[in-house]
């Protein structure tokens, strides 16, 4: 494959050659031990702090590049795919002998598929243009409101006998994609986190504001302090409640992390293998089964607004509805559950015909929608006679994969709402539930709003979800921890 | 000389000595109290099967170098996967910009708890064949034939093979005068069977081998008799599906230390990190219950129960000779006779605690990650002596559960109330095992868990678990770590029925 365009040289920050010339040399350096190829660069730039007690603590400024070389070689009874990858200054010819030899070491792969052409991957000349552009990068300056506004908060926190604790952090992906089909496709992705923690200084009360974003625009300092502020006063008053069935308003936060936990257990193989919660008793799955009668939908897009991401597949390792095969795949909008009717599963293509359906892959992005609804977190509150109000969840881990049951913890904050007011603060508890029966429960949906999950945030940065209120949450037993 | 990341060309001391020169002598020049420069070559081995059919296999080298720095009371660290001479003293000049950007958003000044310069220490953990040796048609040769044997009985619908392989080679070099050159080997191979209930729901049954601080003669059965275990899991997974569903209520539990092992990892190990009993975790894996306040007095446990923090017991996956910080691998008392008796340290925390020198608990989990205060291997004693077998144990409880390996597990964030589930729970009636249940879950305080421990096992009932997997930190880390301990017996604990919690 000869070179489309003039190399951008070597990256200013790292000396490194570029990306492009990578993916070009290892697609040349693959040799009659590979039929088809695949390589996959990553790029990443990276500035974040830490903060607690009132004070920075650790931070980091990074660079890294992996890169990702996929040989497909035809064995007996089948193509077969090795990968390997490596960080850094890398040798593309031994990258690309590596892969090879787990190739030619390898059994024929039951996801094998051709792989995509160039014209069905993205032909635009958009799309070529942005294969060429260099890396994007950040730097600690993306920082530097935060950093600034840190100081007077810290200030703030002292005088009022509150202390802070947070994270904000501030990362530029490039990932590039060459075949040896001729695809050729890029993706830049910004993306940012801002984490505050306020406790009072005896430790007793405890709350939690978090955003998600792309640049630092859109969030500050002061905007969450102003949430932790209202959320500590109405921890002046405790009251404690018992372990038992409560009416519960989940803010997009605490939906965020739930719907993200579904979202995982949406492989098409597992369920159709009877292992998940998706599985149709005595084979075949739940596809086509109303799950809730309130008509949600759970979608992800590449394009949706302000959570944009990557348009195509970039797989460096093969899974059970994930295939290396379908490298530059593009990702189209997909609806999860339309109408509270469960619509589709993920699949390679492989998987998909095999099981007569259609490939659905694992997109950067996650959105729970009930159409036409539009109430706040704040209406929702005021419509409540009693019951809680909860800040996120914590721990969160599955304890029965067959009825999705997870258990984890509720965490800094549960407030007490009564007669369409919070009146108080409630102790912490563990609960046990399975989001796909709490989609079944929710009496109330709010408007879908951008929200970062306290707990797998940090993996799955970009979802939008509304708040939802269930009448009979199920709070296993009460958690001392504040 | 650039870095080039290739699997058989680990870290040669003599090519980092240009890079090491020009990051500490940058360092001093600039005034930095305290630089350190660490270059790591990360190699792992990811092999997956499906019903014995090769699922997924990946291949990874990371490598890179990173530099931490304290400069007038300020903390800073930069990485890159660039190498040579001039990216690592660039790396110091970026590393002390961090710190003094930083350090403009106020607050207090770090310091780092006094260490003596080591020397030069090279080390490698006890380990014969290294797993990057092993060619992948091997791997997946034997995880092939480990997944038939159990596809060829009856009771088993599905199996999923995995093996995970670490070969971690660290350099480090500080302005102390310590150069530490390490080598880590680990495993963790897992072999999972399912049943399928044709009228819906599903059974599994995992092997509980742990990971180990070991090669791959570890997969050929050194330190584990895979045979045994492979042989015993289908008609382990038959009793299950025809097991009745558990009675909620309070049991007597004995629990094997292929289950305890994660139940001390998060009430234990996680509680007594002094970063998080003092706050610094605050914003993300949480605090503690057991403050610095309660040092020799919280009552934590029964008087049998004394733990160890370590970085020296052999085959542990957080042992080392020389920690991310430059301070050596040592053993220390946590809890002794049931109070509480120590915490893990890195150098800040120590130096912030006034309780310094550090006891070596520092790891970062990459090349470009800052080390944080990471678990040692924290381990619960077994019996003096000859001590009880887990069939003693059994024999002195009348209506309880004996449980096996490690499944569900969840915490809150001050280490208080945590819910675990198993693999496998056996009644256990009038001193005997009168065969499974399931949908078991025991849910428990930690100080109550550990206050209602009657009795611990003796040596031959001890066994190092551990995992892989260990969160912490933001951006967030993950580290291995090895958790000792024999059988033990726990009165009254509280135990849920998991179907019906699910409101079934």
């Amino acid at each position: 494959m000869s070179r489309r365009s003039a190399s951008p040289g070597p990256d200013p920050a790292t000396g490194l050659p570029p990306a492009q010339d990578v993916v070009e040399g290892a697609l040349a350096a693959a040799g009659p031990g590979s039929d088809q190829c695949v390589v996959i660069v990553e790029e990443t730039s990276e500035v974040e702090v830490r903060l607690a007690n009132n004070t920075t603590t650790t931070n980091g400024s990074r660079r890294d590049r992996r890169v990702t070389v996929i040989s497909m070689r035809q064995v007996d009874g089948g193509m077969a795919a090795g990968v390997a990858r490596r960080g850094g200054d890398v040798d593309v010819a031994e990258l690309v002998r590596a892969a090879e030899q787990d190739a030619a070491g390898s059994p024929p792969a039951d996801d094998a598929w051709p792989l995509p052409t160039p014209a069905e991957a993205d032909p635009s000349p958009a799309s070529a243009a942005r294969f060429h552009r260099p890396r994007a990068s950040t730097e600690l300056s993306v920082l530097t409101g935060v950093l600034a506004d840190l100081s007077a908060a810290f200030t703030r926190a002292r005088r009022s006998d509150h202390v802070l604790a947070g994270f904000a952090e501030h990362r530029q992906t490039t990932e590039y994609l060459g075949t040896s089909t001729g695809v050729r496709l890029a993706h830049a992705q910004p993306q940012g986190a801002l984490h505050l923690v306020a406790r009072s200084a005896d430790g007793i009360n405890s709350t939690w504001a978090g955003a998600g974003t792309t640049d630092f625009a859109d969030v500050s300092v002061e905007e969450l302090e102003s949430r932790l502020r209202e959320r500590l006063a109405w921890s002046a008053r405790r009251i404690e409640r018992p372990a038992g069935r409560y009416e519960v308003l989940l803010p997009p936060e605490a939906v965020s992390d739930l719907m993200v936990g579904l979202a995982y257990e949406l492989s098409g193989r597992n369920a159709e293998d009877g292992r998940t919660v998706f599985s149709f008793p005595g084979g075949g799955t739940r596809v086509g089964e109303q799950l809730s009668p309130v008509p949600f939908e759970l979608r992800s897009d590449p394009g949706l607004e302000g959570l944009e991401c990557s348009p195509f597949l970039a797989a460096t390792a093969s899974s059970a509805d994930t295939s290396v095969f379908d490298n530059g795949l593009p990702l189209d909008p997909t609806g999860w559950i339309t109408g509270g009717r469960l619509e589709r599963l993920r699949y390679h293509r492989a998987g998909a015909d095999r099981s007569g359906t259609d490939p659905a892959g694992f997109i950067g992005n996650l959105s729970l929608e009930v159409p036409g609804a539009s109430g706040t977190l704040e209406e929702m509150v005021a419509r409540t006679e009693r019951g809680l109000l909860l800040t996120c969840l914590w721990y969160i881990r599955e304890v029965d994969p067959a009825t999705m049951l997870l258990t984890g913890l509720t965490r800094d904050g549960v407030y007490v709402v009564e007669d369409g007011a919070v009146v108080g603060a409630a102790n912490n508890f563990r609960f046990n539930e399975s989001p796909v029966d709490l989609l079944a429960r929710a009496s109330e949906v709010g408007s879908t709003v951008r929200a970062l999950g306290r707990e797998f945030g940090e993996y799955f940065n970009r979802t939008s979800m509304p708040a939802v209120r269930v009448p009979d949450f199920n709070m296993s037993s009460v958690s001392q921890a504040s | 000389m650039p870095l080039v990341a290739t699997p058989h060309r680990p870290l040669d001391v003599d090519q980092l000595a240009g890079a090491r020169d020009a990051a500490l002598s940058r360092a001093q020049a600039h005034g930095c109290a305290h630089g350190e420069l660490r270059v790591e070559h990360l190699r792992s081995q990811q092999v997956r099967l499906r019903d014995a059919r090769l699922e997924g296999a990946a291949e990874d080298v990371e490598l890179g170098m990173g530099v931490r720095v304290v400069i007038d009371g300020a903390l800073g660290f930069a990485a890159t996967v660039a190498g040579g001479p001039e990216q690592a003293a660039a790396l110091v000049d970026e590393a002390v910009l961090v710190a003094r950007s930083i350090a403009g958003a106020g607050g207090r000044p770090v310091e780092l708890a006094d260490e003596p310069g080591h020397g030069v220490v090279t080390w490698a953990s006890e380990y014969d064949i290294d797993p990057a040796d092993i060619p992948l048609s091997d791997k997946v040769g034997l995880l092939a034939e480990w997944s038939g044997r159990l596809l060829a009985a009856g009771s088993v619908d599905h199996v999923t093979a995995h093996v995970l392989a670490v070969t971690e080679d660290k350099f480090y070099a500080d302005l102390a005068g310590t150069q530490a050159t390490q080598r880590r080997v680990r495993v963790h191979p897992t072999v999972e069977a399912f049943a399928v209930d044709p009228d819906g729901g599903f059974e599994t049954m995992r092997t509980v081998a742990p990971p180990a601080g070991r090669g791959w003669e570890y997969l050929q059965g050194q330190g584990w008799d895979w045979d045994a275990e492979l042989e015993s899991i289908p008609e382990l997974l038959a009793e299950k599906v025809r097991a009745p569903s558990i009675v909620a209520g309070e049991y007597d539990l004995v629990v094997d230390p292929t289950n305890l092992w994660l139940t001390i990892h998060e009430s234990i190990g996680h509680a007594t990190e002094l970063d998080r009993a003092m706050g610094y975790e605050a914003a993300y894996a949480g605090t503690s219950f057991a403050t610095l306040d309660q040092l020799g007095s919280l009552r934590y446990g029964s008087e049998v129960m004394n733990v160890t923090g370590d970085r020296t017991t052999p085959h542990g996956l957080a042992t080392v000779a020389i920690d991310d910080e430059g301070v050596p691998g040592q053993s220390f008392d946590l809890i002794r006779h049931g109070v509480l008796a120590g915490y893990q340290l890195d150098r800040s925390i120590a130096s912030t605690s006034g309780l310094g020198p550090s006891n070596g608990c520092a790891f970062a989990d990459s090349p470009l990650h800052v080390p944080i205060q990471r678990m040692a291997n924290v381990s619960l004693q077994p019996a003096e002596g000859e001590g009880p077998t887990t069939g003693a144990l059994i024999g002195d409880v009348d209506r309880g559960l004996y449980i096996v390996g490690d499944k569900s597990w969840s915490i809150d964030m001050q280490r208080y109330n945590f819910q675990f589930t198993g693999q496998r729970f056996f009644r256990i009636e009038g001193g005997r095992l009168v065969g499974q249940v399931r949908d078991v879950a025991y849910q428990a305080t930690t100080t109550e868990f550990w206050g209602s421990m009657e009795a611990v096992g003796g040596r031959s009932t001890y066994l190092l678990g551990g995992a892989f997997n260990c969160g912490k930190g933001q951006p967030g880390q993950v580290a291995p770590v090895s958790h000792g301990c024999p059988s033990v017996l726990v009165r009254d604990v509280r135990v849920l029925n998991a179907r019906e919690e699910s409101g079934r």
